[in-house]
């Protein structure tokens, strides 16, 4: 067809009315029955179970290891250590070689005697039931030549040092738009603010888990805890040494993610290794306690932020300096400058991040990395300037609105903020918020109430899906994608139902297969932009195919039209002018004795979308489109709290988040992350901390009991709308997603609102009781 | 866990028996404590002793006060009607601890036997005196945000993490203990924990050979008329950072008989004699409450991240006066 | 929607006992362990019998009877109740968040009432009628609780979900689902880390009010 249209034209995505509406989880049935099978819950022939022995000490040196009285434990099979670790193509180790794996950290376990961390592993038991695993595993004796450890950043012995670039090379270690120095020292208004940020794990409900089943000698399948099967697939591959299709990652449930399980860590390859080494399917589940050393964790950090404004409120300058923490190999910072940098209009600006090699493991990404943090200081900064300056906390915000992205000058490719401040205010009743901090009494109860600014950058990346429609009217649509909780296979059945006509309950969607299309990771906030996308994309092949056949079909009312006067509208091409004139795929494929027809599709998210280039490798980080737009999503919090100020505990009594994020594929299952979100950062605000020993080096308070996330009874009913959006510039579907959005900004909400009821600022978090009650003691 | 051998004991006798036999055997209840410890490599037992079929049983109102088996659960004796009206302190108590599950699950008995959530304790590559006497005590200078201010040693500054046990110290609650002869004796509670001082792996007088029974309390309007309250970094399903337990008579306004407790302070449940003895006989007012609270902490002794206890425990403690007074 | 759950899942049933090793497996019986010369003259003769006579060591037979059926496992005395039901009878439903009564995820019902299945053994939980997320639906009706979380979404990743809804269900039955605020506290033994608690909420009270 000379003029077949590059995209086939439908009426658009959505049309069909189902994207968008509150499906009920297409998994529920499986989750709620307890059939949804996880990635340690596959039972397999011969199956055994590998526990890791991890290090008391947090640096030395291995001396010997003696493994004989563990070895002779009942069904014990083996026992992996530094000495016998079978050989790996590739390590992290290896600077260039953590590249091409894409390992999180440049140090893997088990292939030296050195000690880098509290909790490394030491020791992998192989036995034939999970009890006789764990016993054995501390049986195993380790003779170390113990060093005294660096700590943190903050330890005397740590040294501080000015990285070219943090994040693992994604984000440079200085920055700087206009004279900040100078704008700053002119500026008539100066605040500075330093604030501080204890670790944070992730702390997902499943822990991080493996099943590692060899099918041959160079051929091996790996059930896994991972927001991302391709990302795995390609980090095994890399480390053994086999090409990818013979390594083969299935994640078909995931009890949740939230960043740690965005990469590939040292227990896959070593329970990979495992089952190599007992010819046997192996099963690795963390404990809890090892998963606050084995997959991650936010970094501790300071922050201090220096803001310059004029006497009305206008900001002139920001200065952001931030130190953490970071292993002993890697480069690693959340990016918080990001959100300081383009959040509001602001001339001049100026971001430098310093780090400190201590014996931890790397750090990574959690929910909101970089943004959470970052939207903290300037949101509370702001809060500042605004309560210095006796103006409404939302007013100075409105009064700095960045019209345009602030850090390069470009348009925005849709924000919706100043409605989202407009309806959340409606909503939670800002207006009646008493302009005075410390002056609103319930009770014996101080009252506050808070608000924060939240964004998100569209993160460029792709995917690609399959579709194969069958003639009885149902379809199969794949792609490896992973669904971390957020509703993936709903709202990807509800974008397939609708490009393709059918019912949702005709549609079989699958995922979480390295033998599917590939998908990128589920982190970033990317997967429901990109997933959606490509299957929309695989719909118009589908369609386009469709078409084709006919219009060379002489019994189709279609018969000698135009490719690009067809139109396909819920399940039937037409034609546009005369939409009467038809048919429904059925019949079509039914007369031509076809039986399916498949197609595929890629969806580009992001920079690439609009200009049609390849993006980089997955996940490559942010990047504005070369046509010209900035590429985030807004949205704010608005928070109630109550504070007792005796004893200094605060209770969230009320929460309306409002965000503007594109286009919602499903309003259930969206409210529900927002809320999640809220709640992930409600205990970043109020309880979250991992305390590492000052002089070991070792946590703490590893387990659940003592690092405490909120429970139930610390968290209100809770208000969310969006506001409707229409991006066309980000993807196919004009879906930016909100996995991390949810979480941003929500910490200043909290300590805003406290602010609000004491009159005190708190700028270190936790914001625990103690906090309160000292800074009331004042 | 190591792998014990298991023996479900049908008399006092079969399971203190038993226990003769194989000295570090341990009994088994609800096993919230034990197996959690026996997981985490703090505890290892040859074998373990099932003694729910004894019939440490029964909630029931005696000649002089309450009395509960040592086998009743934490949420059976937390619902009670007979503790919610005249010893609203033990029910409040109960229901502010762990969770519905564990509450079903841990015994009465075992509770009083709960140990610390000390980090160091918990996990075994840590020097820990309780633990490994003579090898350290690392909190000292380290993670003791939420350990002792009271009764602390320089060997050891974990806290008693019991709530129960708070309540019961202040109302003169008595632990019954049966040895394997079947002699039974009455410990008061307050006797019933030990101070750390050089020997913190020492917990309790409770010897090898003895079962808990059962635990009295003796009635009185300061029982009736009583109250708990904890405070904690989450609003549920958390240690206390502090609690308080108080009971009061007051006649016409001024105090007849008070009893208070802390929890979350003290290296045992806390009961602040001192304090009390500023109350009797004085009217039943904020100021009376402070000065009274003020004594309740004397002699405190935090470290560098507990400061703020010695604080919230005095501000805790006036709170719970107030509320009780308001009730 | 059909989801397949089962298509990678080789369903080869594993009833196989584990390896003893050099120890035997058994039950010890009366008479067959000596070492009744240390006995304490206080205690008959009869009575240490019969307490050895009940002694569980080493690879076992237990007998659990669970969502209504008796299933036999061959288990060590040390397996917990909860990896007795996901490492010995399949049962998966139950899940494995913390294994130190910290999350609720284990949650079960024994003789009716919540439990956390971490801290409890299997050969203490013999003779006692346990149900599990998978004895909850009746085929293919759902339980009101499933249904009423399918309906309010009071789940994300879904691996606190089975316990969710057992402690919903108990919740419901102690009459602890009165008010909201009632619920908030007495399924606080449950975390959530996606953070699905105001649906939890709505669903244990929409239940509740049926009830």
């Amino acid at each position: 067809m000379d003029n077949e249209p590059a995209f086939f034209e439908t009426n658009g995505p959505g049309t069909g009315g189902i994207v968008g509406q509150p499906l009920d989880r297409v998994d529920g049935f499986a989750k709620v029955t307890g059939q949804a099978k996880y990635s340690a819950e596959y039972k397999l022939p011969g199956l055994t179970y590998g526990v890791l022995r991890t290090s008391e000490i947090a640096r030395g040196k291995i001396q010997s290891i003696d493994t004989s009285v563990a070895a002779k434990e009942p069904g014990v099979l083996a026992i992996l250590t530094h000495l016998n670790l079978p050989k790996l193509a590739k390590t992290p180790n290896d600077p260039d070689s953590k590249k091409a794996i894409g390992a999180p950290m440049g140090f893997l376990p088990l292939t030296s005697d050195q000690v880098h961390y509290a909790g490394q592993p030491v020791a992998l038991v192989v036995a034939d039931t999970y009890d006789r695993a764990v016993h054995a595993a501390s049986l195993v004796k380790v003779n170390y030549a113990v060093e005294k450890p660096v700590v943190s950043f903050l330890d005397p012995k740590a040294q501080v040092f000015d990285p070219e670039k943090v994040q693992d090379g994604k984000t440079p270690g200085h920055t700087r738009r206009g004279n900040p120095q100078e704008a700053f020292a002119a500026s008539p208004i100066q605040l500075t603010a330093t604030y501080e940020h204890a670790i944070n794990h992730h702390n997902p409900m499943e822990p991080g888990a493996t099943t590692a089943v060899w099918e041959g000698p160079d051929r091996v399948t790996v059930y896994e805890s991972t927001q991302g099967v391709t990302r795995t697939q390609k980090a095994l591959s890399a480390m053994l040494g086999l090409p990818t299709e013979q390594v083969r990652v299935v994640t078909k449930y995931l009890g949740g993610g939230f960043g740690c399980k965005g990469s590939t860590w040292p227990h896959t390859i070593l329970t990979v290794q495992a089952a190599k080494a007992v010819g046997r399917p192996v099963r690795l589940s963390l404990t809890r306690p090892q998963q606050f050393t084995s997959m991650g964790h936010r970094e501790d950090q300071h922050q201090t932020l220096k803001l310059g404004a004029t006497r009305e409120g206008r900001l002139t300058a920001l200065i952001h300096e931030k130190t953490s923490t970071t292993s002993p190999w890697d480069n690693y910072a959340e990016p918080n400058s990001r959100i300081i940098n383009l959040l509001y209009n602001c001339p001049a600006f100026e971001s430098t991040y310093q780090l400190g090699r201590a014996n931890v493991m790397t750090s990574t990404f959690t929910r909101a990395p970089g943004e959470a943090p970052g939207s903290f200081a300037i949101e509370c900064s702001m809060d500042d300037l605004a309560a210095q300056l006796g103006i409404d906390p939302l007013q100075i915000r409105l009064l700095n609105y960045a019209d345009k992205d602030p850090t390069n000058g470009k348009p925005w490719s849709s924000k919706s903020l100043k409605q989202c401040y407009a309806r959340g205010a409606e909503l939670f009743g800002w207006s009646k918020r008493n302009p005075k901090n410390g002056a609103t009494r319930q009770g014996r109860y101080l009252m506050g109430m808070g608000m924060a600014t939240a964004s998100y950058p569209v993160h460029n990346n792709q995917g690609t899906a399959r579709i194969r429609l069958y003639a009885d009217g149902h379809a199969l649509v794949q792609t490896g994608a992973t669904d971390l909780g957020t509703g993936t296979y709903t709202v990807m059945t509800q974008v397939a139902a609708d490009s393709l006509g059918i019912a949702p309950d005709k549609v079989r969607f699958e995922l979480g297969d390295t033998r599917l299309p590939t998908a990128p990771n589920s982190g970033g906030s990317v997967a429901a932009g990109t997933v959606s996308s490509s299957i929309y994309m695989a719909a118009q092949d589908v369609w386009q195919k469709l078409t084709k056949l006919a219009i060379q079909d002489k019994k189709s009312p279609l018969y000698r039209a135009k490719a690009a006067d067809v139109v396909a509208e819920k399940g039937r091409l037409v034609l546009k002018t005369d939409k009467t004139k038809g048919e429904d795929f059925m019949a079509l494929m039914k007369r031509a004795d076809m039986p399916d027809i498949e197609g595929s599709g890629q969806g580009k998210y992001g920079a690439g979308y609009e200009t049609g280039r390849a993006p980089g490798p997955a996940d490559s980080g942010h990047e504005d489109d070369k046509g010209g737009h900035s590429m985030h999503s807004f949205g704010v919090h608005f928070c109630e709290v109550r504070v007792d100020p005796e004893v200094g505990t605060v209770r969230v009594t009320r929460w309306v988040s409002v965000h503007g994020a594109g286009r919602i594929l499903n309003a259930k299952t969206a409210r529900s992350q927002i809320i999640g979100g809220s709640i992930f950062g409600i205990g970043n605000a109020l309880m979250e901390e991992t305390f590492r020993d000052p002089n070991l080096a070792r946590y703490t308070n590893a387990s659940l009991g003592e690092y405490h996330i909120p429970v139930n009874a610390d968290i209100p009913d809770m208000t969310v709308e969006f506001i409707d959006e229409h991006d066309p510039y980000i993807n196919a579907m004009g879906v930016k997603g909100i996995g991390e959005i949810s979480m941003v900004g929500v910490a200043a909400a909290v300590a805003n609102a406290v602010f609000h009821a004491t009159g005190k600022r708190i700028r270190s978090l936790p914001i625990t009781p103690d906090k309160v009650m000292n800074s009331l003691a004042v | 866990m190591n792998n014990f051998s298991y023996t479900p004991a049908a008399t006092a006798k079969e399971a203190l028996g038993l226990r003769k036999d194989t000295k570090e055997a341990a009994f088994i209840a609800g096993g919230t404590t034990l197996l959690d410890l026996m997981k985490a490599n703090v505890e290892a037992h040859p074998q373990l002793i099932d003694i729910n079929q004894l019939p440490f049983k029964g909630i029931q109102e005696t000649a002089d006060g309450l009395r509960i088996g040592a086998l009743e659960r934490m949420s059976d004796v937390g619902e009670n009607a007979l503790v919610m009206q005249q010893y609203p302190v033990i029910a409040e108590a109960l229901l502010l601890s762990a969770s519905p599950q564990l509450r079903n699950m841990a015994s009465i008995g075992g509770n009083l036997l709960q140990r610390t959530r000390c980090g160091y304790f918990r996990d075994p590559a840590f020097p820990c005196n309780k633990r490994n006497p003579g090898s350290g005590c690392p909190a000292q200078v380290g993670d003791n945000r939420n350990l002792a201010i009271l009764g602390t040693s320089e060997a050891c500054i974990a806290t008693n993490p019991g709530d129960l046990a708070v309540a019961l110290v202040a109302l003169d609650a008595v632990v019954v203990l049966e040895n394997a002869k079947g002699k039974q004796r009455r410990v008061p509670l307050l006797d019933f924990h030990l101070l750390p001082g050089t020997t913190p792996q020492r917990e309790t007088i409770l010897e090898p050979d003895e079962l808990i029974v059962a635990v009295t309390v003796p009635a009185a309007a300061h029982a009736r008329k009583s109250h708990y309250v904890k405070v904690r970094d989450r609003a549920s399903y958390a240690f206390a950072l502090v609690s308080a337990a108080v009971g009061l008579e007051v006649q016409g306004g001024q105090i007849r008989s008070a009893r208070l407790a802390l929890g979350g302070v003290g290296t045992k449940p806390w009961r602040a004699l001192e304090a009390e003895k500023m109350l009797v006989g004085r009217a039943a007012t904020e100021e009376t409450f402070r000065t009274a609270a003020a004594a309740a902490v004397r002699g405190a002794q935090p470290r560098e991240h507990n400061r703020f206890k010695v604080e919230m425990a005095q501000k805790t403690l006036v709170q719970a006066l107030q509320e009780l007074m308001a009730s | 929607m059909n989801l397949d759950t089962k298509g990678d899942a080789a369903g080869t049933p594993h009833n196989s006992a584990p390896e003893d090793g050099t120890r035997r497996s058994f039950i010890k019986q009366a008479g067959g362990i000596l070492g009744l010369a240390l006995a304490p003259p206080l205690i008959s003769q009869a009575e240490r019998l019969t307490a050895f006579s009940k002694t569980v060591e080493g690879v076992s037979t237990m007998t659990l009877k669970v969502n209504g059926t008796a299933r036999t496992i061959q288990a060590e005395p040390r397996v917990s109740l909860l990896d007795a039901l996901r490492e010995y009878l399949d049962l998966t439903g139950t899940k494995k968040g913390c294994d130190h009564g910290q999350c609720g995820a284990c949650t079960v019902l024994v003789e009716g009432r919540r439990i956390n299945s971490c801290l409890t053994l299997a050969v203490m939980n013999q003779g006692k009628e346990i149900t599990t997320i998978e004895g909850l639906a009746k085929g293919e009706e759902l339980h009101p609780m499933q249904q009423a979380f399918l309906k309010h979404d009071g789940l994300q990743c879904g691996y606190c979900t089975p316990g969710q809804i057992l402690s919903g269900v108990a919740c419901v039955q102690e009459g602890h689902a009165t008010t909201d605020d009632q619920v908030r506290e007495w399924m606080s033994g449950n975390l959530c880390r996606c953070g699905a608690y105001p649906n939890i909420v709505a669903a244990v009270r929409e239940v509740a009010g049926k009830a």
